[in-house]
């Protein structure tokens, strides 16, 4: 499935109303680390089915930031049912990326 | 079985990735979590001779996108374990590179790790990554935007963090646990005429005030004896870095910081181990004495090689 980029208009259906657990990865422009995280969540998003892949651009959708109440990117959190299940900070390879999704 | 193995993909890991497949070697490098190493973080960089200015992601990308059209083979993991063996058709050794799910066999090893955050190692200062604390100031300042936080450290990095936090946070303390910064003093002398930052000399970090989201920081003043609370919502470490070697220390010696103890040949105490960048013990560490040492452990292990 191809990353879904998440804005205040499609979070209530995306990621609240999912069927399907969601991760979603905050990220900014001006983030190197996250420029080196952004690949590996496509791939991720390329190999599964099972869940729902989301990117956040944290400076166009600065109230989705602060409502998840983000200080450090890259940030990733993963969602089920609307609630978080899982929350981490930092860069990650494509292993720790599915650890974080398959545990829940 | 591959000629190198190089555990590492930062600038000395990929160098050496680089100039071992350039000499016709097999080429197999492993990295842990991103490949580029310290130099992602870094919005600028200036003084690498050649390139007037490319930011730290274009560096690595640029670095791993030449090493993988030269045949680098690239996996994901980190190194638990170093096994040295006799190579039974041979005199020289193998080594088995083990990760926690698979093994790697080469005829040399560089060792390319690097270095990592060094931690304050004050109470609950893990539990405050995503709640005040940050190791990165670059991706982190912008939502302290208006806010009061506070760098810690005496060297350049944190003298460059407190400089670009004061674009955009209302105040900004800098605390350093001596009187005198490492830092170059073009830097502190801009930092001094900000108005909206403070320098707080001769002080440590001794905790985090808050329950789930940072309120402020206790600070103990070493000369005057007394402790403050400064009213900070973020807690940026610019303290330096530290090695992350301890897996190999059977194989190769250390430093008493961890560092691995080889010369400017690169080569370690055991033959057929070498060791490039940031883990060697060294005085700089820079992208270019980073990419250095790449050229020189990789050469080293050609040599090897065909002994």
């Amino acid at each position: 499935m191809a990353v879904i980029h998440i804005t205040s208009e499609n979070y209530e259906q995306e990621v609240l109303q999912s069927d399907k657990p969601v991760l979603l990865d905050f990220w900014a422009d001006w983030c190197g680390p996250c420029k080196m995280l952004g690949p590996v969540i496509e791939e991720v998003a390329e190999e599964t089915e099972d869940y729902k892949i989301c990117k956040v651009n944290v400076e166009e959708q600065a109230e989705l930031a602060s409502q998840f109440r983000v200080v450090n990117i890259p940030m990733l959190v993963v969602m089920k049912d609307g609630e978080i299940v899982k929350k981490d900070i930092g860069v990650k390879n494509k292993k720790e990326v599915l650890e974080m999704l398959c545990t829940i | 079985m591959y000629d190198i193995i190089v555990i590492g993909a930062g600038t000395a890991g990929l160098s050496a990735a680089i100039y071992g497949l350039r000499a016709g070697k097999t080429v197999f490098v492993l990295e842990e979590k991103s490949y580029g190493g310290q130099i992602i973080v870094t919005p600028e960089v200036e003084n690498y001779p050649g390139i007037k200015k490319i930011s730290g992601v274009d560096f690595a990308q640029g670095l791993y996108e030449q090493a993988k059209g030269l045949g680098m083979e690239l996996e994901y993991g980190r190194v638990e374990e170093i096994q040295k063996k006799k190579d039974p058709d041979s005199v020289s050794s193998v080594f088995t590179v083990k990760t926690v799910e698979k093994e790697y066999v080469g005829r040399s090893v560089i060792l390319a790790t690097g270095a990592k955050n060094r931690p304050l190692d004050i109470d609950r200062e893990e539990e405050f990554i995503g709640q005040g604390v940050s190791y990165c100031a670059t991706c982190d300042g912008r939502f302290y935007k208006d806010r009061i936080v506070a760098v810690v450290g005496g060297g350049n990095t944190a003298l460059e963090d407190a400089l670009f936090l004061s674009e955009y946070c209302r105040y900004v303390y800098l605390v350093h646990r001596r009187e005198e910064f490492r830092g170059e003093p073009q830097k502190l002398e801009r930092l001094r005429q900000k108005e909206n930052v403070e320098l707080v000399l001769n002080s440590v970090v001794t905790g985090i005030a808050g329950e789930d989201y940072m309120e402020g920081i206790h600070v103990w003043d070493r000369k005057e004896k007394k402790e403050d609370l400064l009213p900070v919502t973020g807690l940026f470490i610019a303290i330096g870095q530290m090695p992350d070697n301890e897996a190999f220390s059977s194989l190769v010696e250390l430093d008493p910081k961890g560092y691995i103890v080889a010369g400017e040949d690169c080569k370690t105490c055991t033959d057929g181990i070498f060791t490039a960048g940031d883990c060697r013990s060294k005085t700089v560490r820079q992208l270019t004495t980073a990419a250095a040492d790449g050229a020189v452990a990789a050469l080293a292990a050609c040599e090897y090689l065909t002994e």
